[in-house]
C-alpha cells in the first residue's frame, strides 16, 4: 500500500512540478534577460485558465479553449507589455515590484467583477477522463499524466528553441549581457517583446492546463507565483535547465512532504499534533530548501551570469 | 531655517499633524482605530526604510518581525502575564533574536536572493505560527484583554492609545534617523553605494548591515506588540508574505530617498485604501491603477512630489 502511495505522491509531485516549470520558464528568461522582475506573471496563468473556462463553457469543448486560449493569452500579456512594462524596463527593481503588484490588483479584481469571486469548473476533455493502470490494482488519472506528457513535450520543445535556432542564441545571449547584445546591432526591443509574450503564452498554457483538476478562482495565480520564483532562484536566474531540475525538485519536495510528513512526525509525537506540525514543516520544506541552498550557492545550482 | 530642520520639516509636520488629529475632528472612534492601524504599521515601514534606504536591503519577510512582537504577546497573555514592562521587552528581543539568527544567513546574499531568502525565512515563521495548535492555529488567538502599564489600564484608552501610538512613532523615525546620520549610518550607505570601496576602506559591510538588520527587526517587533494591542487578537496572516509586501509597497510607494518617505507612504497606503474601499466594491481595480501611475510618473515615489515639482516650475 504504501509503495501504491509514493508512486502516486511522487506522480502528483511530478505534475505540480511540470507546471511550475511552464510558469517559471518565461519568468525566469524575462528577469534573466530583461532583468525585470515580474510580480504579475502568475496573472499570466490564471488568464490561460480563465480564458480556458470562458471558452469551454461557450463552446463546450476542452480541445477548442486550449487551442483559443493559447493565442488569446499571449495578446492579452503583449498588451500588459505595451501598456504598462514596457516602461519599466529601466526603472530599479523596487519600482518595477511596485508595479507589477498593480497589474496582480487589477487584474485579480478585474476577473472577479467579470467571472464573479465563485470559483468555476472546467470540465475534463472526454478523451482524457478515467484513468489508467500504473500497477496492479492501481489506476492514475488519464489527465495528469497527459499533464505530464505535454509539460515535457514543452520542456522539450523549449530546450530545441533555446539552445539550437538562431533566437534562442540570442536570448541565452542577452541572459548572460543584454547591453552587449544590445551593442552588437540586436534590437534588444524585439527581442524582450518575443521572450516576454511567449514567456506569457507558456504561464497561460499551464493555466489552460490545470484548469480541469484546480478550481479556476481570483487570485490563483499568487500562490503559484511565490513557489515560481523559489524555483527561478534555486535554479539560478536565467536558466532554463536549472528551472526545469529546480521545479521538479520544489514539486516533489512539496508533494511528498505534504503526504509523508505528518506520518513521520507520528514517530515522535501525539497523532493530532503530528498532523499539526507535521502540516506546518511539509509547507515550509521548500523554503528550508532555498534558504539552504542559497546558503550555500548564493546564485542558485545553474548560475548564468558570472559574478 | 536651517537646511538639516528643513529637511525633516514633512515629518515632523505630519507627526504633529498626527498628535493633533484628535482635536480636529478626527477623534470618533473609528478614525482613532483607522489611524492607529495607519501609524503601527508605519512604524513598521519606517523600521524597514531604514533596511531599504539605508542599507539597500530589501526584505520581504519584515512582516515575521511584527509576528514575533504580536506573538510574545499572545504567549505572555496565555501565561497570564500582560504587563507591557515585561512584553514589550520581550516582544523587541524576540523579535531581534530572530533577526539575529536569520540575518546572519541572509546577509550572506545580495540583491535578488536576499529578497528571496528573506521571504523564505518570512514563509517559515509564518507557517511556525499557523501550526501553534495552542495559540490558535490558522485560527488565531484573542487576547484577554490589553496589555496593562505597571498595573494602569493605560492602553485601554482610546485617546491614550492614539497618543502612545504617536509617540512610538516618533521615536522610531527619530531613532532611524539618528542612525542614518550617524557615522554607523554613513558605513551603511557606503556599503550600499559600493561595497568594494567600503572593504577596501576597511569596512566590513557584513557586521553594519546585520546590526542594522536587528536594530530594524527590534522596531518590527515593537511595532508587532502595538498591532496586537491594537486589534486585541493575532493570527498567522500577520506574517503573510502579503503582508511584507504591502510594508515593502509602502516604502517604496512614500519614495527611499528618507526615513519620512516611509511615514507618508505607510500613511497613505492605508488611508487610500480605506477611502476607496467605502467608494466602490472592486476598489481594488482603482488602487492597482494608481500604484501603476505612480511608479510611472513619480519615480521618487510621494514624498519625492515636491522636488519634482520644483524643477518643472524652474524649466
Amino acid at each position: 500500500m504504501s509503495t501504491h502511495l509514493l508512486l502516486i505522491q511522487g506522480l502528483n509531485g511530478l505534475q505540480l512540478g511540470i507546471l511550475l516549470f511552464l510558469i517559471a520558464a518565461g519568468l525566469t528568461l524575462v528577469f534573466g534577460v530583461m532583468d525585470f522582475i515580474n510580480l504579475a506573471h502568475g496573472v499570466q496563468y490564471m488568464i490561460g485558465a480563465y480564458l480556458a473556462a470562458w471558452i469551454a463553457a461557450g463552446t463546450g469543448s476542452f480541445w477548442f479553449a486550449l487551442l483559443l486560449a493559447l493565442p488569446l493569452a499571449l495578446a492579452l500579456g503583449l498588451l500588459l507589455e505595451f501598456l504598462v512594462f514596457r516602461h519599466l524596463y529601466d526603472r530599479d527593481h523596487l519600482q518595477q515590484v511596485l508595479a507589477t503588484f498593480g497589474v496582480i490588483l487589477v487584474v485579480n479584481q478585474g476577473v472577479k467583477l467579470l467571472f464573479g469571486a465563485a470559483p468555476l469548473q472546467v470540465p475534463m476533455p472526454e478523451l482524457l477522463s478515467g484513468g489508467i493502470p500504473i500497477m496492479e490494482g492501481l489506476l492514475y488519472p488519464t489527465y495528469r499524466i497527459a499533464i505530464i506528457v505535454g509539460g515535457l513535450a514543452t520542456a522539450g520543445l523549449l530546450w530545441w528553441l533555446v539552445e539550437r535556432t538562431k533566437v534562442g542564441m540570442l536570448v541565452r545571449a542577452g541572459a548572460t549581457n543584454a547591453p552587449m547584445v544590445a551593442a552588437l546591432g540586436v534590437d534588444i526591443n524585439r527581442l524582450f517583446m518575443i521572450v516576454f509574450g511567449f514567456g506569457a503564452m507558456l504561464a497561460g498554457f499551464a493555466g489552460v492546463l490545470a484548469a480541469p483538476i484546480l478550481s479556476v478562482e481570483p487570485g490563483m495565480g499568487d500562490n503559484l507565483l511565490i513557489l515560481a520564483f523559489v524555483v527561478i532562484v534555486i535554479g539560478g536566474i536565467g536558466s532554463i535547465r536549472g528551472a526545469f531540475i529546480a521545479a521538479l525538485l520544489v514539486g516533489l519536495v512539496e508533494t511528498l512532504g505534504r503526504s509523508l510528513m505528518p506520518d513521520l512526525m507520528r514517530l515522535f509525537l501525539s497523532p493530532s499534533e503530528a498532523r499539526q506540525v507535521g502540516a506546518a514543516l511539509a509547507s515550509m520544506l521548500v523554503y528550508i530548501a532555498m534558504a539552504a541552498i542559497l546558503a550555500f550557492r548564493p546564485a542558485g545550482l545553474f548560475p548564468v551570469r558570472a559574478g | 531655517m536651517l537646511p538639516a530642520v528643513r529637511a525633516e520639516a514633512p515629518a515632523i509636520l505630519l507627526l504633529a499633524a498626527l498628535a493633533a488629529a484628535p482635536f480636529l475632528g478626527f477623534g470618533e472612534g473609528y478614525m482613532l482605530t483607522l489611524l492607529a492601524r495607519a501609524m503601527i504599521l508605519a512604524m513598521a515601514a519606517v523600521s524597514l526604510s531604514l533596511l531599504v534606504g539605508g542599507a539597500g536591503l530589501v526584505s520581504m519577510g519584515h512582516a515575521a518581525m511584527m509576528g514575533f512582537g504580536a506573538y510574545a504577546v499572545v504567549i505572555l497573555d496565555d501565561m497570564g502575564v500582560t504587563d507591557a514592562a515585561i512584553v514589550l521587552p520581550t516582544a523587541i528581543a524576540a523579535a531581534g533574536a530572530f533577526a539575529l539568527a536569520t540575518g546572519a544567513i541572509a546577509i550572506r546574499t545580495s540583491g535578488v536572493h536576499f529578497i528571496m531568502i528573506t521571504l523564505a525565512f518570512g514563509q517559515m515563521a509564518f507557517f511556525t505560527a499557523s501550526s501553534l495548535a495552542g495559540y490558535g492555529g490558522d485560527d488565531g488567538y484573542t487576547l484577554y484583554s490589553r496589555s496593562d502599564v505597571l498595573g494602569l489600564r493605560l492602553l485601554d484608552d482610546r485617546l491614550a492609545f492614539h497618543f502612545i501610538c504617536v509617540g512610538a512613532l516618533a521615536l522610531t523615525w527619530l531613532l532611524g534617523r539618528l542612525l542614518l546620520a550617524s557615522r554607523f549610518g554613513r558605513v551603511l550607505r557606503a556599503a550600499k553605494g559600493n561595497p568594494l570601496r567600503a572593504q577596501a576602506l576597511g569596512f566590513d559591510p557584513f557586521p553594519y548591515r546585520l546590526t542594522a538588520y536587528v536594530i530594524a527587526g527590534a522596531m518590527g517587533g515593537a511595532a508587532g506588540f502595538l498591532f496586537a494591542n491594537a486589534t486585541e487578537f493575532v493570527a498567522p496572516a500577520y506574517i503573510s508574505w502579503q503582508r511584507s509586501g504591502e510594508l515593502l509597497f509602502m516604502v517604496i510607494l512614500g519614495g527611499v530617498a528618507g526615513l519620512h518617505g516611509a511615514l507618508i507612504g505607510a500613511l497613505g497606503f492605508v488611508l487610500l485604501e480605506e477611502w476607496l474601499s467605502h467608494q466602490w466594491e472592486h476598489w481594488r481595480i482603482l488602487f492597482g491603477v494608481l500604484l501603476i501611475l505612480a511608479v510611472l510618473f513619480l519615480p521618487n515615489g510621494l514624498s519625492g512630489i515636491p522636488a519634482q515639482l520644483a524643477r518643472v516650475a524652474r524649466r
